[in-house]
């Protein structure tokens, strides 16, 4: 390993094997993953339900152990949750039902101890901006869209200035129109602020979009199938096939039968 | 068979502006029957209009005094001042009785959710003593603490704590995971976690339970002041019921239970209303 590819390395992840228990069975969701993600990354994770994707998000937010390997953010061990890896989910009640959106915003930056009320107050309006809903500062959640609580939500992590934001499926609970909006807003904000993002989803078109780099997982249990790079346009490679249509295959020719399994 | 018929686009201009009627104030009636305060006064003024006819019908003051016996007897009580006192009394032993019940439910609660030997706890606790009838203890707390304030306060907090707790926790286990993580995320442990999330989340369980707590106590304390009476040389508001049953002046034990319903009534609609208002609904977490 160079010296310069080591540093550049933010997020290590090393043959992390996740398992957890439901009623009557230890399901393993994901099988001796490898990756690392390098600081200012889009860096999506892309895999059909069941290949522990999301599993994978939350063991990186320091929600689950892994059962072996290691993970570790700027060199440290990943053990606990921690203010330097916000998680955006996909619920829309992600956000405190009992806080106006500044409020929330504020609240994330003094709950962690980051900055006090005045520069909370500063920097969360900042941010609300970036997310063009300072109309909407003082409104409680229950009154806003779906889109617009993402919206926070995203506001929300990036004010924290984390060291890398998970986003789980965000845009998956919101109608077509605006998850194409949200994307287009998230690689604005990206442009903005070159922060380092990991982005879990199902859906390969969006994955082509956000990701800079896009992990590949096998379901049941999750193996890393592939890491491609995408320039954020579903183009012809030199083999003359689009990106999108690559990945499909990799994600689905040599195993039909689990592809056209009907989740019950 | 479908024959494709062509047909032309059509784009409308909206220019118009004769809408006829887009706004129009209600009428007196119908903003009067929006009203919940006007319906239930309407409720109200029936059952008093019962009362009042069903009392001349029967005629016998001993039994069944008037209403307008009972509020000349409520006002000449509170004109001498014995009502208020006697209420004031037992206000005073019930506050305590409610604040201590509440807090050892915050404990026990918190407790609960942030070990499992505490959820055990409490859960065992709960089956145990939530069924136990308040007044049931209350010949053992007059063993224990003797004539006084201090039995009264035990069987208030016993009747009071574990509505709250049984409500508190079951809305503990009610918030969503999501949040759970959210909080997590920013670092809150501890004592901080439950304040910061699970208290607001699981806030209008903890509302219900404060009611039915405030319910259940108002009804052991009047019990225990009937049951065991005055307690060093002041009484409240069931004592005064008991003792003008006593002395055969029915319109002052229907002005007792009057002043008790009123103070409930009151505690319901203005207390609880506006901590109503000013959480859970403002937070559209109750519709």
């Amino acid at each position: 390993m160079e010296a310069g590819d080591f540093q550049s390395r933010l997020l290590h992840v090393a043959g992390v094997t996740l398992q957890y228990k439901t009623k009557d069975h230890l399901v393993t969701a994901t099988y001796r993953v490898d990756f690392s993600v390098f600081k200012g990354d889009r860096y999506v994770i892309l895999g059909p339900s069941g290949c522990g994707k999301s599993t994978l998000l939350k063991a990186v937010g320091g929600y689950i152990k892994p059962v072996e390997g290691s993970m570790s953010l700027n060199g440290k061990v990943i053990s606990e949750p921690g203010p330097d890896r916000v998680m955006v989910f996909q619920e829309f009640d992600q956000l405190l039902p009992w806080k106006t959106v500044k409020e929330n915003v504020m609240f994330a930056l003094q709950a962690s101890g980051k900055l006090r009320q005045s520069e909370a107050a500063e920097r969360a309006m900042h941010y609300i901006e970036k997310v063009n809903l300072a109309r909407f500062a003082d409104r409680y959640p229950h009154t806003l869209s779906g889109g617009m609580k993402q919206r926070v939500a995203i506001a929300r992590g990036m004010a924290m200035e984390p060291a890398i934001l998970l986003m789980d499926e965000p845009f998956a609970a919101l109608d077509a129109l605006t998850r194409q909006k949200m994307q287009e807003e998230l690689l604005q904000l990206w442009d903005d602020t070159k922060f380092t993002v990991l982005f879990v989803t199902h859906s390969i078109p969006e994955a082509v979009l956000i990701g800079n780099r896009i992990l590949l997982l096998s379901p049941h249990p999750g193996r890393v199938k592939a890491e491609l790079n995408s320039s954020g346009i579903d183009q012809l490679d030199q083999s003359g096939r689009k990106l999108s249509d690559r990945i499909h295959d990799l994600l689905f020719t040599d195993k039909i039968e689990e592809s056209e399994e009907v989740v019950p | 068979m479908r024959e494709d018929v062509p047909r032309p686009e059509i784009v409308y201009d909206l220019q118009e502006t004769n809408y006829g009627v887009v706004e129009k104030p209600l009428t007196f009636r119908e903003r009067m029957y929006d009203n919940g305060l006007a319906r239930k006064s309407l409720v109200l003024l029936l059952l008093i209009c019962v009362w009042e006819i069903y009392a001349i019908y029967l005629d016998n003051p001993l039994l069944f005094p008037r209403f307008s016996e009972t509020i000349k007897a409520f006002i000449s009580g509170i004109a001498n001042g014995i009502i208020p006192e006697r209420t004031w009394f037992s206000i005073k032993v019930l506050l305590q009785g409610y604040v201590i019940g509440l807090f050892c439910a915050g404990l026990l609660t918190a407790f609960a959710i942030t070990t499992r030997i505490g959820n055990d706890f409490l859960e065992t606790l709960t089956a145990t003593f939530n069924p136990l009838p308040a007044i049931a203890l209350l010949p053992l707390a007059m063993v224990w603490f003797g004539l006084g304030t201090a039995s009264l306060v035990f069987v208030l907090v016993h009747s009071v704590l574990w509505a709250i707790a049984l409500n508190t926790h079951s809305g503990f286990q009610g918030v969503s995971q999501t949040l759970r993580m959210v909080g997590r995320n920013y670092g809150l442990t501890g004592p901080r976690y439950v304040l910061n999330i699970l208290v607001p989340a699981a806030f209008p369980s903890i509302l219900t339970g404060m009611k039915i707590g405030w319910a259940f106590a108002w009804r052991t304390l009047i019990a225990a002041e009937l049951v065991f009476g005055v307690s060093s040389g002041a009484g409240g508001l069931g004592w005064f019921i008991y003792e003008s049953k006593n002395l055969l002046e029915i319109s002052n034990v229907f002005a007792g239970l009057f002043s008790v319903i009123l103070i409930g009534l009151i505690v319901e609609n203005f207390f609880f209303r506006w901590i109503e208002t000013k959480t859970v609904r403002r937070w559209g977490l109750q519709a």
